[in-house]
């Protein structure tokens, strides 16, 4: 007893409470998922009962496996498609959104701001409900479908890059630019030839991590589907665990991970090695965090 | 600074305030700002109409109404009245969702906050590791960690027999069977992360100085925690419990996939289906609309307090 006080008491002592604190949190998170990958290549049907390591979900199953089912490529397809667009969209439109916000000083930013804000933290499923019914009942020509779908993605996604590359703006400061601008060149050269190289490290940050956050997205996608054509692979591993878990939805669940892991790590050296290069800003800290 | 800047270079400040250069950035801004009008808040307006319309009476499919001065608060009553009386169809259903969402949201506080402490204080060398997997779930698909769960908690899953295999039970506990526990551990380790995320950010802030101060001058550990620490990470515990709580809300695969009984039925649960049905899709719009009412003060206190942070940070 004397001697838990005694270590209790040490303020120098290695918190071993905590190390347990955190090592089990890591394993309460991780262990599962490195399971239903490792069940990805069981012998038999089972996502429980593990009975021989096989290729057999991946590759050698004539009708089931992620090579050989179509609705499980076509999923693939789905994903891949709806991400890669939505990424082309979003990107250009949030860095674009960034800047425009961050420069133009006026009550309307403000409000824009705001609105943009919202968006960020709304719910998912009032963002799908509410663009679910204008695209039944107003936008009848878009519809439910592969378009409805991307137009939802691209509302959730477009806060990413304005608020990644606004705290990028502000840590690089006004001087580069300026001194762009001092040096005779007109606003668009400054922002052409200086600003936009240097915010190339956060641009192409939030283009991986909105491909790697849409790829696993099911709320919109769900609600904004019209039929099986536009099934994405969360839709797909969502209704096998619903009906008929199977290890080949483990596959595909597995497939995406890579995809998004190898993104998310090249995204993170990228960053990581421009931002070094260039100082990680002057007076970043002067610029205010979040003009509401 | 801009005015020094000004003087010192007169012709540019002038010509940056000239005609070209003012619609230059609200330009930039445009775009998105009409993608949000259209796809953001309009829709919202939609959600209104469709509530307060009128039902086709051939088709049986809502006629939205566009015009507010004839609009129809029959459904929206309907609606309410069904979240008030005890019988009605959707007060099961709306208290659960309270009781439920507040429950997992204490929950992720009191597992997110030791691990936060932990890895702002007391991980060292090894803070690179444990943030980058602290990250990872945030691109590994929900539903794959949800299917994980699904695998280790069938009756002949890995947990049950572990639990059987020490003599603890003596045969499979139904986990999937439908029991709020499974749903609760389900939404919290679904959305532990986001708690953790602001508590991360706000005790990696606390100057370690001030804590070696009031060790220093006598206070306990116990006690630096509670006037030192804890005070430096309300604002952090307040982001927490909103933005992970709030899509807590809008929840429904999680109770699908594990704990699929009527008993455990959350709000989202009903939106969705009724939005199946044509001919209630205007009972789900009044759902969304309640749970919008019910959300929109945390959702705007929340930006208003982060905005009012960011600027006594600057001052």
């Amino acid at each position: 007893m004397s001697r838990l006080r005694t270590a209790l008491s040490n303020p120098w002592a290695r918190p071993r409470f905590l190390w347990a604190v955190g090592v089990g949190y890591v394993a309460w998170t991780m262990i599962p998922v490195l399971v239903a990958v490792l069940f990805s290549f069981n012998s038999t049907r089972s996502i429980s009962n593990w009975a021989g390591a096989s290729l057999r979900w991946w590759i050698s199953d004539p009708n089931e496996s992620l090579l050989n089912d179509p609705t499980i490529r076509q999923a693939i397809a789905q994903s891949l498609k709806l991400s890669a667009l939505t990424t082309v969209i979003a990107v250009p439109l949030g860095v674009a959104f960034a800047l425009g916000l961050d420069r133009w000083r006026s009550r309307g930013s403000g409000s824009v701001n705001f609105v943009m804000m919202f968006s960020f933290i709304t719910p998912e499923l009032i963002l799908a409900v509410s663009m679910f019914l204008l695209f039944i009942k107003v936008f009848r020509v878009i519809g439910l479908g592969t378009t409805g779908q991307l137009l939802g993605l691209v509302t959730l996604a477009l806060a990413y890059p304005v608020v990644i590359v606004r705290a990028r703006l502000y840590s690089l400061g006004k001087e580069y630019e300026e001194a762009a601008l001092d040096l005779g060149a007109s606003p668009t050269q400054a922002l052409r030839r200086v600003t936009l190289p240097l915010l190339f490290p956060a641009i192409f940050a939030s283009a991986a991590i909105i491909f790697a956050f849409t790829l696993d997205d099911f709320v919109i996608v769900n609600q904004l589907a019209e039929d099986a054509s536009n099934q994405t692979v969360s839709m797909f591993i969502y209704s096998a665990a619903r009906q008929a878990p199977s290890p080949a939805a483990n596959a595909v669940g597995t497939l995406m991970l890579v995809t998004s892991t190898v993104l998310i790590v090249a995204a993170y050296l990228v960053y990581r090695r421009s931002v070094r290069r260039t100082g990680g800003g002057i007076r970043g800290a002067a610029r205010e965090a979040l003009p509401v | 600074m801009s005015s020094t800047r000004q003087a010192r270079r007169p012709a540019v400040a002038g010509a940056a305030r000239g005609g070209f250069s003012r619609w230059l950035w609200p330009s930039f801004a445009a775009p998105a700002t009409a993608y949000l009008l259209v796809f953001f808040l309009f829709p919202f307006y939609v959600v209104l109409g469709v509530t307060f319309g009128t039902i086709d009476p051939i088709l049986q499919t809502p006629i939205p109404q566009w015009n507010p001065a004839q609009w129809d608060t029959g459904v929206l009553s309907f609606t309410l009245s069904n979240i008030s009386h005890s019988d009605g169809i959707y007060f099961g259903a709306f208290f659960r969702t309270l009781a439920y969402v507040g429950l997992a949201t204490l929950l992720c506080l009191l597992v997110g906050y030791p691990f936060a402490y932990f890895v702002a204080r007391h991980a060292g060398r090894f803070k690179g590791v444990f943030l980058a997997l602290f990250f990872a779930p945030f691109w590994v698909s929900y539903m794959l960690r949800l299917t994980a769960w699904i695998g280790l908690l069938q009756d002949d899953g890995w947990i049950n027999r572990a639990l059987h295999g020490i003599g603890l039970t003596g045969g499979p506990i139904g986990f999937l069977d439908g029991h709020v526990g499974t749903l609760l551990a389900g939404l919290v380790y679904g959305y532990v992360p986001y708690m953790i995320l602001p508590l991360l950010a706000a005790l990696d802030r606390v100057p370690h100085e001030h804590v070696e101060a009031a060790r220093d001058l006598g206070a306990s550990p116990a006690r630096t925690f509670v006037r030192v620490t804890l005070p430096a990470s309300r604002q952090a515990i307040l982001a927490g419990v909103i933005i992970c709580g709030l899509p807590m809300f809008g929840d429904y695969f999680t109770q699908q996939l594990v704990a699929n009984v009527n008993g455990t039925r959350m709000l989202g649960n009903f939106i969705v289906d009724q939005l199946r049905i044509p001919i209630f899709l205007a009972r789900g719009a009044a759902l969304i609309l309640v749970l919008l009412a019910l959300l929109v003060v945390p959702i705007a206190y929340y930006l208003w307090s982060t905005a009012r942070v960011s600027r006594e940070r600057l001052s």
